[in-house]
């Protein structure tokens, strides 16, 4: 999703397993995030609810938030000791994921049957959660403070929504990235779907595009005055022969996944094992490099270099 | 350092019987002084001003750990207003134990008077034995009754239990009297034994949790029963509070009673098996 540099950048040689590491890094956001537990009766229904919380947000472009499901809670890990899921959502500014929590909140998690919604971090800004959705209780809703959180149960349809009154907000890193350049279209997408296996077993991260994987990484600007982002054609194989491409012959597809996590250290530890899948995979299934997306590090506080973070020297 | 411990003077005729004034007696109005200095301060002590030391034997020096031994029905306002450490009453205490407390806790392994927990607004108190009438409301003319923390009854509570009861838990193991929740503002009152009659009178919101249905008045209406997930999360929080409450099944299933509709209707009553 980033401009990426030529290749005269990725000069110093890394080699895992017959796979290149471009000598090159991934440019990061301040973002601010927060987590969200969302409970049902059972996992099905609590992965409806939180599928549809973090629906259309794959880029903060157009969507307000990145979010993602981080894992699957058992019952032991709930408040309500239900099954449930943890959902992160980013936003490039405290008002935009305010907003975007309390319309998401009201919109796929209060209608999804028997669902209840908690504060996934402790400390941070208060944000609310179900502060001013208790007003859909017309009334009828009933506040209970419990220790020292507060909670409100709104009568529905199904019976209750219960909902904790807020959730903490805290600075967050967006914007880490890694490029897949493989043989064929299916090895890269093999490969990518290995990364974000691996991936999604860590903590305070989530991969926001389509099952973790974007295949329309973009640069910034165009050639049309209206777009401020298009498609990043220096890393589209059907067109290397007419642009000033960054692939280098043999290279038929590229896939990249996207980052985004609570710290700058759970964004390089993500990359850091999504690359390692993939190079476990290596060049005999067709993974020939792997390279980075930035800015040339002029528009982002973070910089995760992969020859740093894979163990070799920046 | 050995907890701050007061040990009522065994005493003769009428004054063995007379009102002591505790209130002055907490980790706040202590902290830093010896027990001979706190022998020497005054206290309220049968409608006069006595010694402290002419009532209590006072030794140990740690004023975060108060110990009250031997006490009677008559030493009233134990821990009032205190802030913070533990208070533990050996023997019985007398009325408004634990008068708007802001923070620590209070342990009563006899039995306390009325006004137990009145306004009061952070902290917990457990009483081993029973409690008289009025316990977590507000002082006689006073409009919002216990605010915060909780108040655990091992034994059976008075009437008038949790009258304007605006926020906080009450737990009572045993039966309550006459008048329970009356004209509750907010809150969580549980009580795992029998209610008196008129429970919930006037009762605006809040929850008043019981196991068996009591004799609601008619303004009362069956909402029908339900899962309600708030209540293991409620229960859960009675870990704290020990048995019987921390030992309970956790269910969420309860029959729920609306009311009192002569006052807006938006309490509950919720009758869990």
């Amino acid at each position: 999703m980033s401009d990426t540099p030529p290749a005269s950048q990725t000069s110093r040689q890394m080699v895992i397993n017959g796979t290149s590491i471009d000598d090159t890094f991934a440019e990061g956001f301040g973002m601010r995030g927060t987590r969200i537990l969302i409970t049902a009766q059972n996992h099905r229904w609590a992965y409806n609810a939180a599928n549809a919380m973090t629906g259309f947000a794959t880029s903060v472009i157009a969507c307000g938030v990145e979010a993602g499901i981080e894992r699957e809670l058992s019952p032991d890990e709930t408040p309500d000791g239900r099954p449930g899921y943890s959902v992160l959502l980013f936003a490039a500014a405290s008002a935009v994921l305010i907003k975007q929590v309390e319309t998401r909140m009201g919109q796929c998690v209060l209608t999804s049957p028997t669902s209840a919604a908690f504060s996934g971090i402790d400390g941070g800004d208060r944000i609310n959660l179900g502060k001013n959705l208790r007003f859909f209780g017309d009334g009828f809703q009933q506040s209970k403070k419990i220790g020292s959180r507060r909670y409100w149960r709104i009568p529905v349809m199904d019976g209750e929504f219960l909902v904790e009154e807020t959730t903490g907000m805290v600075r967050a890193v967006g914007g880490g990235n890694f490029l897949v350049l493989a043989d064929s279209q299916p090895q890269a997408l093999a490969a990518c779907e290995a990364a974000i296996d691996a991936m999604k077993k860590l903590p305070n991260v989530v991969m926001p595009f389509p099952g973790g994987v974007v295949r329309s990484g973009s640069k910034v600007g165009s050639k049309y005055k209206a777009l401020m982002a298009s498609t990043n054609d220096a890393f589209c194989p059907t067109i290397r022969g007419i642009t000033r491409s960054d692939i280098s012959p043999g290279i038929e597809s590229v896939m990249e996944i996207v980052i985004d996590g609570l710290t700058e250290a759970d964004v390089r530890e993500a990359t850091r094992v999504g690359v390692q899948a993939c190079c476990d995979i290596g060049a005999a299934g067709g993974i020939r490099r792997i390279s980075a997306g930035n800015y040339g590090g002029k528009l982002g506080q973070f910089q995760f270099h992969l020859h740093d973070i894979m163990g070799g020297a920046k | 350092m050995s907890a701050l411990t007061f040990a009522l003077k065994t005493g003769a005729g009428a004054e063995a019987a007379a009102d002591i004034d505790c209130s002055g007696l907490t980790a706040d109005a202590l902290a830093g002084l010896s027990a001979t200095d706190i022998a020497s301060l005054p206290i309220l002590f049968g409608g006069r001003t006595a010694h402290v030391g002419d009532v209590f034997d006072v030794s140990g020096a740690d004023s975060t750990q108060i110990s009250f031994k031997g006490t009677t029905a008559r030493c009233h306002r134990i821990g009032a207003g205190a802030t913070g450490g533990s208070i533990r009453v050996e023997g019985d205490a007398g009325d408004h134990l634990g008068l708007q407390l802001k923070g620590g806790e209070i342990t009563v392994t006899g039995n306390a008077g009325d006004f137990v927990a009145c306004e009061m607004k952070k902290g917990r108190i457990v009483v081993h034995g029973n409690v008289g009438d009025c316990a977590g409301a507000p002082l006689p003319g006073n409009k919002k009754g216990m605010s915060g923390g909780m108040l655990v009854v091992h034994g059976n509570a008075g009437e008038r239990l949790a009258d304007q009861l605006r926020r906080g838990q009450i737990l009572v193991a045993g039966n309550a009297g006459a008048y329970a929740a009356s004209r509750m503002i907010a809150g969580t009152v549980v009580v795992l034994g029998t209610l008196g009659a008129h429970c919930g009178h006037a009762m605006r919101r809040g929850s008043l949790i019981v196991r068996q249905r009591p004799a609601l008045p008619a303004t009362f209406a069956d909402c029908g029963t339900h899962t309600l997930a708030f209540l293991p999360l409620l229960m859960a929080s009675w870990k704290e509070a020990g048995a019987p409450f921390a030992t309970l099944p956790v269910n969420p299933r309860a029959q729920r009673w609306m009311g009192d509709t002569g006052n807006g209707g938006k309490a509950e009553v919720l009758v869990w098996a």
